[in-house]
Order: structure tokens, then C-alpha cells, then sequence
């Protein structure tokens, strides 16, 4: 058992995250999945705090934390607002942006 | 430097909750049901609050299950509750090998970050915080005191941030009406009885045995009423109350009329 | 070049001599059809008022040459070309000519048109080549010169075209049009080579400094100069659009065809004399366009049925006469210009005859179908035949005078090629009274041979009375201008005071032979055609020789097969190039990129989960290299 267990767990539940974001298409949970990804990699940050010795990277996840806030809240009032104006939370019906 | 040793404990909690995050982490991706997402979500949060703690943040752990698991979470159930299921929860992958592709970089990407992540650390040493927070300072403590010294710029614009953030909800999830816009009761009222359907929408287990939002309500002759159904839940069959059914009990204007099966098309939906 | 003297008096507003006819053409072109019902006498009282502006110019001139500064016309860099008018005695000649004769031409128009709808236009035209003439003819340095000589080319291109209906005069005019810019070309590059050499392109400042150049730049400033004379001219190699020209009106025939316009190369080379004194070799060549052209035409003019054209062969063969006098030198530039003179008369006077005869044949032009005219059309017989007399060189009148001093002076040359080249003149006079004897036969004499339906009468007097004019200036201008008020002094200030030459054959030797060869033309004119009967349609089976004369010794054909066929073998290869080398590179290029980058855009679904798909692939592919690296 090392740290090493945790950063391997983290990555793992990072791909999980990402392969999430691209498979799901309801933009809730889409959120989600980014959710996670942030999670995961809180995860490594405070491995990393620990294994150096300072709380530095309990700081960052800190800050991933309250950002991650922020960004949850703008987040969803953007989704609140697509699906107001289009009756749908799906993100493949928001394709206008293209050739 | 001192390489501190983990102890078999933590060991033991890593191998129980690490296969439980990913249990959730999987799960989150795998369920139709956004909701069952967001709980396996939940989970997985959970378990990473006590890796938190595990390693020497308690504060963290405390603040992921206090700000993320209960907060964040509970907002995006809300957010949720108000949009409802809608076709994006199907199966059917409209995108040609989205799936298939993903997946596979998705194992690629896990490989070779696991394989260098792994490769990086394998002798990583575990100094441990015990030099910064012990004894008389707790992590709390620790935190507060690199928070508000070092990181004070970053922790004022954080405040900047989150203000920032309140506004913009409010400013996208506000409906802009111009002045005077708004319909009086007598309008509202009038319009109302413009429609085919002058009377208020049934509310849900009207006629019902029960009352909950999954049982929607009757019509009078005993249907289900469409206008009843929540968004987000399959309708029920419901429970009906007990009522007149025999031509003694019904009495002579249903005679008249005919009406004499109550329920014909019960449950037809 | 004398001493210029500013401008005084009268002289002073000679710009008008410009502004005048100038004005006339704007508001005839710009006033529309309000201007319709006096347009034509705005046109005469314009040329009228030059003239007589030109008259009194020309009295207090007195021997000066008068520089009329007038503005800027162009300033870039070290080339500055004032606005001037260079009044002087050469000038001055050459005003009164173009005044003199197109104000009784456009009398005689409004006559000759009155029956046209667009009669006011045709004035506007007349107007303009009128004032862009004087331009050529005035201007103090190449450039107006050029300004003019393009102006006159214009109104050339505008008349011939008139009746743009016909699709003969529209290719007549895009003809005159193209072979005119070939000489122009070599105009233009002349005036460049002198302004480069020289730095001025005035008159003053050119004719001041040529002295300095080398043999070798002065001869091609000559022969460049000759191309532009030869354009204008319509001189050999470039004489074959003034036949085709004929398809304007017959006042334009008349006046810029025959009297002014293509005399302009006769005028560019005596004006340029200074440069030829300095050049033999160009001199020759001048000597040599000018004996090969008078050549052509006579030839050419014998076997003409059109009355015009051989009127027009005429002018050609006449202008060769010019060419060879200014090619001459010092000895012959007043000669020249003498010829010039009375064949502006002459041949005007002609041309207007032909048109009064076309105006009695519901215009036709067929001389086979004339015949007989001489009871029916008095006046338009007599003044015909006082210019037909002119032109052969009838002792005492004109021509006589003129054409024998330019025999003579080629005679003077005194070398073998002298003796050639008067020998060629004298040929020539002999086939000119041929040709000249022919038409009169065919027009005048003889049966009638009138299509039916055809009345011939006299014209109206507006039309006789310019012809009368122009037959009293035929009859005595030689005179005038060769023993009255000889030419020779007032060029003088010019050309040179006037030296006694040593004749090396005696003039009255001359005299006699080119009398003796007229004789001998007319005599078998009246053998070959008055004689017997003309037939109503050209004969076919007909000696080479008159095939090639029918043909105008295969000018066009020699024009076509050497420039024109290739020209158009080679503009076809270029398009062929064009289409399918440049533009296919250029096209190919595009419609590859285009078509790739659609293509490529196709990957832009607008599907946000794609987008990230490939944000991943792009992670992994990072990743790999990143370990990659680390471990290798």
C-alpha cells in the first residue's frame, strides 16, 4: 500500500468522468461527470499534500472546491435556461454551432 | 525527510472504499435515471470524504460532505426535479462510434496515465503532515494560516468569484419582463376561460386511494387525467375509491342517460 | 527655328481658333435633340468664325513665329509639358486650310445631310475633328500634338462610322481605327524616346538639342516619327484602311480624308524637319514609303469601279507625292507642303463633286452604272472637271504647278536614286491621268447606263456653290501659290530663305515629260475605255495584272495573311492557355482546397459530445508522447 493506490484511483475515476461527458447526453448529467473529474482530482491534490509535507495542496483543493461551486451554480442556470428556451436538457440538441 | 509508513488500516479502508467510489463513479455513468446518477454520485463523494480524512485533511472531508455532497448535490437535484426526464436519458447512442471510441480512449487514457502515474511514484516518499499540523495546531488551523497569509490575493478574488457566480445565476435563470407587462387576475381570469378548460388542472390522486405525485388524478368517469401526470415519474395504475356502480345505486338520471358501466376506458393510457 | 516671339494682339486669343469648333461639338453632343433644327448652322457659323479668326491671325503674323503660352498641361516629375500654341508661319498655312476648306465642306453638308436624321450629330463630329485638327496642327510641343492626333482619329473612327447601321462602315471604322493605333504607337514612342533623351518634348526645346544626340537614336526618333505619319496617312504598310474609310459620308471623305486629316503625317514630318536634317537614313526611308505608296495607289486607282474609292487611291497616291517631297529635304519640304495645299483644294473640290453625282444616283457608286451625266449635272461636270484637270497636272492649274516641283526637286537629287524616284513620279502622273480620265469617261461621258428608277439632277446651290468655291481654288491655287505669293517666301522663317537649286534636268524638261505622260494617260484612257462600251458589270476573265490592281495589289491580303491570321492563331493559343492553364491551376487550386475543406468541415457536427471526443484523443495522444518521452 502506497499513495500510489490513491493516484491510480484518482486517474481511474477521472477517465470514468471523462468517457461520462462523452457518452451521457442529458447536460445534467454531463455535469455531473465533470463533478467527478474535479473530485478526482481534489483526490490527487491532497495526496500530493501529503506526501510533501505541506498543506498547500489542501489549498488548491480547496479552491478547486469553491470554484467548482461557483461554476455548478452559472452551470446550471445556463442548463435552466437552454431548456426554458428549448424544451430540452440534451446537449446533442444544441448543434447549431458547426459547418 | 522522514518517510512515514501507512498503516494496515488506512489499507484496509483504501481496498473497502476505493472499489465503493468506483462502484459509484460507474454507476453515475451507467444509470438511465439522472437521479439514480446523481445518488451514485453521491456515493462516490462520500467515499472521497473519507479518503480526505484519511489523509490528513479533515477539513476537506468535512467540507466535501457538508458543501459538495450536501449542497451541490441537493442543487443539482433541484435543477433536476425542475427539468424533468426527457429523451436525453435513452439508450440509443445517436452519434456513429461516439461510444465505442470513447471507451476505447477512455481505457487508453486511463492506461497510460495509471501506467505513469504509477511508474512516477512508485517510491514516492510520505513525509506527512505531521510537521505542520499536530499537536497544538490543528489542520484547520494549518489551512487558515497559508489561506489567509499566502493565498489571500487568490482568497479575496475567490469572493469576487462567487459574487460573480450569485449575480450570473440570477441574471440567466431571471425572465425580463417589461413593466406593465404583467396580467392582471381579471386578465389572467378572462384568458383562462378562453381556453377549452375553464376549471384548474386536476391535482395529482384526486378520486384516489392515495395522494403522492407518482398517483395521478381521475376524471370523473374514472380515467386517468393527463393534465395530472408529473413529469419525471411513469403514471401509476391507481387505486380508486370506492364508488356507485350498480344500477340501484346509481338512481334514474343515469338510467336516462346510459351510463351505466362507470369506467369503460379505465386504464387505457 | 526662328525666334519665338510672345503672343500680341489678335494672336493672343488664337486659343479660340480651338475653343470655337470645340464649343460647337459640346453643345451640339450635349444639347440633345433641342439642338436638332439649328445644330448645323451652329456647326458652319463655328468653322466660319475660325477661319475668318484664322484669316486676320494669319495677317498680322507677319513672318514671326508666335508661341501662345496658355497653361500647366501636365507637371509629373521632371516632365512638364506646358499648354501652348506655337503660331507660325507652317501653322498658319495649315489653319487656313483646315478652316478655309472644312468651312465650305460643312456648308456643302448641310446641304448633303439634309435629308439625315441625325444630321446634328454629324456636325457635332465635324465640329470636333475641326477642332482637334487645329489642336494637332497649333499645339507648341509633341504632346498636344499627340492630344490632337488622337482627337482626329476619334472623330475619324466617329464619321466613318456615322451610318454605324451598315455593317461595312462599322467595320471601315474599327479598320481605320486599328491600323490607325499601329502608327500611332510608333508616335507615341517617339515622343517617349525624345522626352527620355531630352528631357522636354516642346518644339523649341526638341529642335534646340537634337543636335546633341547620336546618329544612330535621331534615326529612330525619324522612324518612329514616319510609323506615326504612315498611320495617319495611310502610307505604306499601313495604307489600305483609307479606301475602307470611304464608307463615311462623302463631307468626311472630302475633308478628313482628303484634305486634312491625312496630310497630318506630311504636316508631323515638315514640323519635324529639324530631326530629318539630322537623319539620312530616315530620310530615305521616308523617300521610300512615300515613291512605294504613290506607286500603290495609282495602280490601285486604275482598276477601281467605285467612285470614291478611286478617289480615295487617288489621295493615297497623291500623299505618297507629299511623303517623297519632305522625304526630299530641305529641297522639297516646301514643295510638300505646296502640294498639299492646292491638292486640299482639288481633291476636296472632287470629292464633293463625286458626292453631288452620288446624291443625283439615290448614292450609288458604281461607275459602271454612271455614264452620260455631263448634260444632266452642268455645274457639278465643271467644277468636276476643273479638279480633274488639277489633279492631272493640266498645264497652268494646280497640280501643274505643284506636282512638277516635286518631280523636279527629286530630279535635283542628283544621284541615280533621284532619277528613280522621278522617274516613279513621273510613271505615276502618267497613271493618275489614266485613272482620273477613266472616271471622267465613265461618269460624265458616254450612254447612259442608270439603274431604272434612277433621276440624276443637279444639286441645290447650298451644295454647288462650295464646289465652285473649292473649283476657283483648284483652278488658281497653284498659281497663287507657286508664282503670285510663292509659298517658299513665307515658309521661309521656317524652312530657310528659298535658294536658287541647281536643276540637273532644266524645268521645262520636266514640265514637258510629266505634260507628255499625262497626254499619254489620257490617251489611253479614251483608248481602253472611252472608246467603247462600258459593260454594266466588272469583266471577269481579265489580265493578272488588273486582278491585282481590282485588289489593290493585295494589301488586305498581305495584311491578313502576315498579321492578322497569326494574330489570330496566337490569341487563340493564349486563351487556350488562359482557360485551360492559368485559370485550370488557379481553379483546380480552389475547387481542391474548397472541396478538402468541406470535406474536413464535415467533421464540424456541432455536436458539443464530439468536440470533447476529440479534446480527449488529443489528452491521450499528449499523454502517450509525454510518457514516450519520459521513459525513452
Amino acid at each position: 500500500m502506497s499513495l500510489t493506490n490513491y493516484l491510480v484511483l484518482a486517474a481511474i475515476l477521472f477517465t470514468i468522468g471523462a468517457v461520462g461527458v462523452l457518452v451521457r447526453r442529458n447536460a445534467i448529467v454531463v455535469f455531473m461527470c465533470i463533478e467527478l473529474m474535479l473530485n478526482s482530482v481534489n483526490l490527487t491534490l491532497v495526496t500530493f499534500a501529503r506526501a510533501s509535507g505541506t498543506v498547500d495542496g489542501q489549498i488548491m483543493a480547496f479552491f478547486v472546491m469553491v470554484v467548482a461551486a461557483a461554476e455548478v451554480v452559472v452551470g446550471l442556470a445556463i442548463i435552466m435556461s437552454i431548456y426554458r428556451t428549448r424544451r430540452s436538457a440534451s446537449v446533442d440538441d444544441a448543434s447549431l454551432l458547426k459547418y | 525527510m522522514n518517510d512515514v509508513a501507512i498503516g494496515t488500516g488506512e489499507a484496509v479502508v483504501f481496498w473497502i472504499l476505493g472499489p465503493i467510489a468506483l462502484a459509484g463513479a460507474l454507476g453515475m455513468v451507467l444509470s438511465r435515471n439522472a437521479v439514480h446518477s446523481a445518488l451514485w454520485l453521491v456515493n462516490t463523494m462520500l467515499a472521497l470524504g473519507v479518503f480526505y480524512v484519511v489523509q490528513e485533511a479533515p477539513f476537506l472531508g468535512a467540507v466535501q460532505i457538508i458543501v459538495y455532497t450536501g449542497a451541490i448535490m441537493i442543487l443539482f437535484l433541484f435543477v433536476l426535479m425542475l427539468v424533468g426526464r426527457d429523451s436525453s436519458d435513452s439508450v440509443v447512442e445517436t452519434l456513429r462510434g461516439q461510444r465505442v471510441a470513447a471507451i476505447v480512449l477512455g481505457i487508453g487514457f486511463a492506461g497510460l496515465v495509471g501506467a505513469g502515474i504509477a511508474r512516477a511514484t512508485q517510491d514516492l516518499p510520505v513525509t506527512g503532515l505531521a510537521a505542520v499540523q499536530g499537536g497544538d495546531t490543528s489542520n484547520i488551523q494549518a489551512i487558515a494560516r497559508l489561506l489567509f497569509t499566502r493565498y489571500l490575493l487568490a482568497f479575496e478574488v475567490t469572493s469576487a468569484l462567487l459574487i460573480t457566480a450569485a449575480v450570473g445565476a440570477m441574471v440567466l435563470a431571471h425572465i425580463e419582463r417589461d413593466p406593465g407587462t404583467r396580467r392582471t387576475q381579471r386578465e389572467l381570469s378572462r384568458a383562462r376561460f378562453l381556453t377549452d378548460r375553464p376549471q384548474t388542472l386536476p391535482g395529482p390522486g384526486v378520486y384516489a386511494r392515495g395522494n403522492s405525485v407518482a398517483a395521478p388524478a381521475l376524471l370523473p368517469d374514472g380515467r386517468l387525467a393527463e393534465d395530472s401526470f408529473a413529469t419525471g415519474i411513469e403514471p401509476q395504475e391507481v387505486e380508486q375509491m370506492p364508488r356507485p356502480t350498480g344500477r340501484a345505486q346509481l338512481g334514474t338520471p343515469d338510467d336516462a342517460l346510459g351510463t351505466l358501466d362507470p369506467a369503460p376506458e379505465r386504464g387505457q393510457r | 527655328m526662328p525666334e519665338l516671339s510672345p503672343a500680341d494682339g489678335l494672336i493672343a486669343s488664337s486659343w479660340l481658333l480651338i475653343a470655337l469648333p470645340l464649343a460647337g461639338a459640346a453643345v451640339l453632343l450635349l444639347g440633345g435633340r433641342r439642338t436638332d433644327r439649328w445644330g448645323h448652322l451652329l456647326g458652319v457659323a463655328t468653322v466660319v468664325s475660325a477661319f475668318v479668326l484664322g484669316l486676320l491671325c494669319t495677317v498680322q503674323l507677319d513672318g514671326r513665329a508666335v508661341d501662345v503660352d496658355l497653361f500647366t498641361f501636365v507637371s509629373v516629375g521632371s516632365l512638364d509639358v506646358r499648354a501652348g500654341l506655337l503660331f507660325d508661319p507652317l501653322s498658319a498655312v495649315f489653319v487656313l486650310l483646315i478652316t478655309g476648306v472644312g468651312a465650305l465642306i460643312h456648308v456643302y453638308s448641310v446641304g448633303y445631310m439634309a435629308h439625315d436624321p441625325h444630321r446634328r450629330r454629324f456636325f457635332a463630329y465635324l465640329n470636333l475633328f475641326v477642332a482637334a485638327m487645329l489642336l494637332l496642327v497649333l499645339g507648341d510641343n509633341y504632346v498636344a500634338l499627340y492630344v490632337g492626333w488622337e482627337g482626329v482619329g476619334l472623330a475619324s473612327y466617329l464619321l466613318i462610322a456615322f451610318w454605324y447601321e451598315r455593317p461595312a462602315a462599322a467595320t471601315a471604322a474599327k479598320k481605320a481605327f486599328v491600323m490607325n493605333r499601329v502608327g500611332d504607337v510608333g508616335l507615341a514612342l517617339a515622343i517617349f524616346v525624345l522626352f527620355a533623351q531630352l528631357g522636354t518634348v516642346s518644339y523649341a526645346g526638341v529642335f534646340g538639342s537634337v543636335g546633341l544626340l547620336t546618329g544612330g537614336t535621331v534615326t529612330a526618333i525619324g522612324l518612329l516619327l514616319l510609323l506615326g505619319a504612315c498611320g495617319k496617312s495611310g502610307q505604306f504598310p499601313l495604307q489600305a484602311w483609307l479606301p475602307d474609310a470611304m464608307e463615311g459620308p462623302t463631307p468626311v471623305s472630302a475633308l478628313i480624308h482628303a484634305a486634312t486629316m491625312v496630310t497630318a503625317g506630311v504636316y508631323l514630318i515638315a514640323r519635324s524637319a529639324p530631326i530629318y536634317d539630322l537623319t539620312p537614313a530616315a530620310r530615305a526611308a521616308v523617300l521610300a514609303v512615300g515613291a512605294i505608296t504613290l506607286t500603290i495607289g495609282a495602280v490601285a486607282g486604275c482598276a477601281q469601279d467605285d467612285v470614291k474609292k478611286v478617289l480615295a487611291y487617288s489621295t493615297v497616291s497623291q500623299i505618297g507625292y507629299m511623303f517623297l517631297a519632305v522625304g526630299l529635304g530641305p529641297i522639297g519640304y516646301v514643295a510638300g507642303l505646296a502640294h498639299l495645299l492646292t491638292h486640299g483644294f482639288f481633291k476636296a473640290g472632287l470629292f464633293l463633286g463625286a458626292g453631288s453625282v452620288m446624291h443625283a444616283m439615290d448614292d450609288s457608286v458604281d461607275m459602271r452604272r454612271f455614264g452620260g451625266l455631263a448634260s444632266r449635272m452642268k455645274t457639278t461636270f465643271v467644277t468636276f472637271g476643273l479638279g480633274y484637270l488639277a489633279l492631272i497636272g493640266f498645264p497652268f492649274l494646280s497640280g501643274f504647278y505643284t506636282k512638277d516641283a516635286i518631280i523636279e526637286a527629286a530630279f535635283d537629287r542628283g544621284d541615280g536614286w533621284g532619277s528613280l524616284l522621278g522617274w516613279v513620279a513621273v510613271l505615276a502622273a502618267g497613271l493618275t491621268a489614266f485613272y482620273m480620265t477613266r472616271l471622267m469617261l465613265m461618269t460624265f461621258a458616254g450612254r447612259p447606263r442608270w439603274e431604272p428608277g434612277v433621276h440624276p439632277h443637279e444639286s441645290p446651290p447650298v451644295m454647288t456653290v462650295p464646289m465652285v468655291l473649292l473649283a476657283v481654288g483648284s483652278v488658281l491655287a497653284g498659281f497663287l501659290l507657286v508664282v503670285a505669293f510663292p509659298l517658299e517666301e513665307w515658309l521661309a522663317p521656317v524652312f530657310g530663305a528659298p535658294t536658287e537649286a541647281e536643276h540637273v534636268v532644266a524645268p521645262l524638261t520636266v514640265s514637258l515629260l510629266v505634260t507628255a505622260a499625262m497626254v499619254l494617260g489620257v490617251l489611253a484612257a479614251w483608248v481602253f475605255v472611252g472608246r467603247r462600251e462600258v459593260p454594266v458589270t466588272a469583266p471577269v476573265r481579265v489580265s493578272p495584272v488588273t486582278r491585282a490592281a481590282r485588289r489593290a495589289l493585295y494589301a488586305d491580303t498581305v495584311n491578313e495573311s502576315l498579321f492578322m491570321r497569326p494574330g489570330q492563331w496566337l490569341t487563340r493559343a493564349l486563351v487556350f492557355i488562359d482557360n485551360r492553364g492559368v485559370d485550370g491551376a488557379v481553379n483546380g487550386l480552389a475547387a481542391t482546397l474548397g472541396g478538402s475543406s468541406s470535406r474536413l468541415g464535415r467533421a464540424q457536427t456541432g455536436f458539443v459530445r464530439s468536440y470533447a471526443l476529440s479534446m480527449l484523443g488529443g489528452a491521450v495522444v499528449v499523454a502517450g508522447v509525454l510518457l514516450a518521452v519520459t521513459v525513452g
